[in-house]
C-alpha cells in the first residue's frame, strides 16, 4: 500500500512518555476522497475558489450549533494535563498529536476570525489565517485522532478533542477535502445497507453457511435469520461480523445465546450495519440518515426490541445518539418518536447491548456454560474506547466495565485484567478507531497501538495471557493487523461472545 | 481632586464594565448554544444531583486534573485556593463595616499570598522544564503568569516590605462604589498593583481566563447520562424530524 517503511516502536517494560519529536508524523495523511465519492454524499468534489471563506463560515455555523465546540475553543489554558494522554502521541512523539496541540490547530483559526484578541493581536495569541498550509496540516493531524476521548477524561474542563476533530472533518468535507476511507464507506451504507458493501443475497448465503457450520460443529440447529417479520429482537451488528475473523465467531455466539434463551430474533438486510461513520466525519445529517435505516427496519419488521452487537463506536451512537437522532429509546413525547416507541417493549432497555442481554440471561440463570471449554485461553479484556468513555451498560455508571468482565468470568476460568491506567475509563484506543482503520494510515495505526501493546505484553509475561477479548469490530480488525508487528499472534484477539460461544450449552442436539 | 485619582477611577469603572459586560456576553453565548447530542464523558452521573456533585468535585478539588498530573494539580490547586483567600481578604477594602467572615479570613488571606506566588512559580516552571508543556506554551500563556505573579508580588511587597496608605486606599475604593472620587495615594507600588489588576479584569473575558465559566458549560461534564430514557434534542436538530 501507500505506507512507506517505518519502524515498529520497541515495547518497553514500563511506559515512558516520549520526548517531543516535532514533525515526526507530518507525512501521515489518508487518501483524499475523489469527486464522485464526495458527490455521493453531498459534499463538493474539490477545493474551489473562495474555499477559505466558506471554511470560516462553516466554522461559524458549527460554533452556533455545538456548545461543546464553542466552549472548548475558549476554555483551554494550555495546562498540559492532556499532553501525555493520547496514544498517538505516546506512540509517535509528534507534539501535534498532543490533544492540546491538535485542538490548537483549529483554535488558531478560531481566534483569528472569531475573537477580539486574535483579530487585533494575532501573534500574541497564535492566531493564523485559513490557508492551504493550515488546511493541509488539519488534514494530516485531524486524521491522527481516533475520537477516543481519553483526553477528555483528564482535562480539567472536560475538553473533548473528538468534538474538535469532528468539527474539523466536517469543515474539510464542506469545502471539498474529504477522507476517502470514511466517505466511500458512507456511500456504501446508503447504497447497499452496510459498510462492506455486502448485498442482501450474499448476506443470506453467508448466514446459511453459518447455520451449516454451527450444525456441523455442535449438532444443533442454531438459526441465523434474516428479515423475519414479527421477530422479537432486531439484532444490529457491524457488518464485519458476517465474514471477518475473528468477528464472525461472536456473531455465532449471539445466535447461540438467542437459541439457548429461546428468543426469536432477526437480522435486517436494510440495517445490516451497526457502524455509523457519520459520527467519524462529524456530520449530523449523515449521522441521522444512517441511523434512520435502523428505525425503518425496526418499523418494517415490527420488532419489540433492538439489540446491538459488539461494536464500540456503534454502541456509542446507539446508546447515546439513537434516541436523539431517530427516537430509538424511551421517553419520546413527539409523534415521530412515539410512532416507534409505542411498538417497542419497554420492559427492556432500548436499545440494548448484546452484552447486557447475555448478562441479564446469565443473572436469571437462563444460560448454562461449560467454563472449562475456555481453559486453553488465558484471557484479558480490552475496554473499547467509545464503550468505555461514551456509553454505558446496565443501570449503574461503569456497567460498561463490569458487565463484559462478568460475562467473561461466567464463561471462562482464567482471566487477568491489564494494568490500571490502561483499562476502564483510562483505556487506550486500539489505534484504529474513528475512521482511521485504513491501510493508508498503517504506520499511524501500528504506532498508536503501542500503549495497549505494552499493557498486553505485561500480562502476557506475568500471567501467560494468550487471548485479548474485546467488544468492537474496529478493535478486532485493528489488533488482528497490528499484533504481529509487536510479536504477538494475530489470533490473540477475539470477541466476548466468541468466549460465550465456546462455553455455552445448547441443550440436546436434534 | 487629582488627575491621578480621576484617572484610576475611570480605569476601574472601565475595567469593571468590560469584565461584567464581556463575561455576560460570553456566558450568554455559551448558554444559548445548544448541545445537539448527549456527550457526557462516562462513567457519568445518571441524575441531576449526581451531576451537581461531579461539578462540585471538579470546581472545588480539580478532580480530573488530579487524575491527570499530580504536579500540575498541586501547583494549580494551591494557586487557585490561595487566590480565593486573597480575594476574600481584599473585600475589606470595599466594605465598611467589614463583614465578620472577612475579618476572620484576614490572617489566612495575608499568608495565602505566598502560597499563591509559589503556585504560580510552579506552574510557570513547568512551562520551561517539561518539554511538552514548553512546546504548547504561547507568549500569552507566559504573559498571563507574569501578570498574576506581578500582582501577587507587588501586593506582598506592600504588605511586608513597603507598606502603603491602606486607609486612604480604602477611602478611595469606598468612594468609587458610590461614585464619589476620593484621593488616591501616589505610591508607585500601589499604582502598579492597581493597574495590573485592572488589566487582568480587562483581559478576562477575551482570554483563556474564560476557563472559569467554561467549565460550567462543558457538556462532557454537565450532561446527565440518561440518553435511553429521555429524548434529548436541540431545536435545530428536531426540525429535521418534520
Amino acid at each position: 500500500m501507500a505506507t512507506a517503511k517505518f519502524e515498529t516502536p520497541a515495547l518497553k517494560p514500563y511506559p515512558v512518555i516520549p520526548l517531543v519529536a516535532a514533525g515526526a508524523m507530518a507525512h501521515s495523511k489518508p487518501f483524499v476522497a475523489n469527486a464522485s465519492i464526495q458527490a455521493n454524499i453531498g459534499f463538493p468534489g474539490e477545493l474551489a475558489e473562495g474555499w477559505e471563506q466558506r471554511a470560516v463560515a462553516k466554522m461559524g455555523e458549527l460554533l452556533d450549533k455545538y456548545r461543546s465546540l464553542r466552549v472548548y475553543m475558549d476554555a483551554c489554558v494550555h495546562c498540559g494535563a492532556c499532553s501525555d494522554k493520547c496514544h498517538y502521541f505516546l506512540g509517535t512523539g509528534d507534539p501535534k498529536n498532543m490533544p492540546v496541540a491538535r485542538q490548537d490547530l483549529m483554535r488558531a483559526v478560531y481566534r483569528r476570525y472569531f475573537t477580539f484578541a486574535g483579530k487585533h493581536f494575532p501573534k500574541l495569541v497564535g492566531a493564523v489565517d485559513m490557508t492551504r498550509e493550515v488546511l493541509d496540516e488539519w488534514y494530516a493531524y485531524y486524521h491522527q485522532c481516533s475520537e477516543c476521548r481519553r483526553c477528555s477524561v483528564f482535562c480539567p474542563y472536560g475538553i473533548d478533542t473528538a468534538e474538535v476533530t469532528m468539527a474539523a472533518r466536517e469543515i474539510m468535507d464542506s469545502v471539498g477535502m474529504g477522507q476517502k476511507y470514511s466517505n466511500e464507506i458512507i456511500g456504501k451504507v446508503h447504497k447497499v445497507g452496510n459498510n462492506l458493501g455486502l448485498p442482501g443475497p450474499a448476506l443470506e448465503d453467508t448466514l446459511l453457511g453459518l447455520e451449516e457450520d454451527v450444525k456441523a460443529d455442535t449438532g444443533v440447529d442454531v438459526r441465523y435469520p434474516l428479515d423475519v417479520k414479527g421477530a422479537e429482537v432486531l439484532l444490529v451488528t457491524p457488518s464485519a461480523d458476517f465474514f471477518a475473523e475473528p468477528h464472525v465467531e461472536s456473531l455465532i455466539g449471539y445466535g447461540k445465546v438467542f437459541h439457548a434463551a429461546g428468543i426469536s430474533w432477526t437480522l435486517a438486510s436494510k440495517a445490516s450495519e451497526a457502524g455509523n461513520f457519520g459520527m467519524f466525519i462529524g456530520n449530523y445529517e449523515q449521522l441521522r440518515k444512517i441511523a434512520l435505516r435502523i428505525r425503518e427496519a425496526a418499523l418494517d419488521l415490527g420488532v419489540k426490541r433492538i439489540v446491538v452487537g459488539e461494536c464500540g463506536h456503534a454502541w456509542r451512537v446507539a446508546y447515546s445518539f439513537w434516541n436523539t437522532l431517530v427516537g430509538i429509546g424511551a421517553g419520546g413525547k413527539d409523534p415521530f418518536a412515539i410512532e416507534l416507541q409505542n411498538q417497542l417493549d419497554h420492559r427492556y432497555k432500548q436499545p440494548m447491548h448484546i452484552c447486557e442481554l447475555t448478562h441479564d440471561l446469565i443473572q436469571r440463570g437462563a444460560l448454562q456454560f461449560d467454563k472449562e471449554k475456555n481453559d486453553h485461553r488465558i484471557i484479558t479484556f480490552h475496554d473499547s474506547c467509545n464503550v468505555a468513555r461514551a456509553s454505558r451498560m446496565g443501570d449503574l455508571p461503569g456497567g460498561q466495565f463490569t458487565i463484559p468482565r462478568d460475562i467473561i468470568r461466567a464463561v471462562a476460568n482464567r482471566f487477568h485484567d491489564m494494568a490500571p491506567g490502561s483499562t476502564h475509563e483510562a483505556t487506550f484506543c486500539c489505534g484504529g478507531g474513528g475512521g482511521l482503520l485504513t491501510d493508508d494510515l498503517l504506520e499511524l495505526r501500528v504506532k498508536g497501538a503501542l500503549p495497549r501493546m505494552e499493557a498486553l505484553k505485561q500480562v502476557a509475561d506475568q500471567h501467560g495471557v494468550n487471548f485479548m477479548a474485546t467488544i468492537c469490530a474496529i478493535c478486532k480488525a485493528q489488533f488482528s493487523k497490528v499484533l504481529p508487528y509487536y510479536g504477538f499472534e494475530m489470533g490473540m484477539v477475539g470477541g466476548v461472545h466468541q468466549l460465550v460461544s465456546t462455553a455455552i450449552r445448547l441443550g440436546d442436539s436434534r | 481632586m487629582s488627575a491621578l485619582a480621576i484617572g484610576y477611577a475611570l480605569l476601574f469603572y472601565a475595567a469593571t464594565a468590560m469584565l461584567v459586560v464581556g463575561l455576560a456576553l460570553k456566558i450568554r453565548g455559551y448558554w444559548r448554544t445548544p448541545s445537539p447530542l448527549k456527550i457526557p464523558t462516562t462513567p457519568a452521573p445518571t441524575t441531576v444531583t449526581g451531576v451537581a456533585l461531579r461539578m462540585t468535585r471538579e470546581v472545588v478539588f480539580f478532580e480530573s486534573l488530579f487524575k491527570s498530573s499530580k504536579w500540575t494539580w498541586v501547583f494549580g490547586w494551591l494557586f487557585h485556593a490561595a487566590l480565593l483567600l486573597v480575594l476574600l481578604r481584599h473585600l475589606r477594602y470595599f466594605q465598611q463595616p467589614v463583614w465578620t467572615p472577612i475579618v476572620f479570613v484576614q490572617f489566612a488571606g495575608t499568608y495565602a499570598g505566598f502560597a499563591m506566588v509559589a503556585g504560580l512559580a510552579g506552574l510557570w516552571a513547568r512551562r520551561f522544564l517539561v518539554d511538552r508543556v514548553r512546546y504548547i506554551s504561547t507568549p500569552s500563556d507566559h504573559l498571563h503568569l507574569a501578570l498574576l505573579l506581578a500582582i501577587g508580588l507587588s501586593g506582598l511587597t506592600m504588605r511586608f516590605v513597603a507598606p502603603t496608605d491602606i486607609v486612604a486606599l480604602k477611602a478611595f475604593m469606598l468612594g468609587l462604589m458610590r461614585l464619589d472620587i476620593q484621593p488616591l495615594p501616589a505610591d508607585p507600588l500601589l499604582l502598579i498593583h492597581l493597574s495590573l489588576v485592572a488589566l487582568l479584569m480587562i483581559v478576562f473575558p477575551i482570554s483563556k481566563l474564560l476557563h472559569a465559566p467554561g467549565l460550567f458549560f462543558s457538556p462532557t461534564r454537565h450532561q446527565i447520562d440518561n440518553p435511553r430514557d429521555a429524548r434529548h434534542q436541540a431545536a435545530w436538530a428536531a426540525a429535521l424530524d418534520r
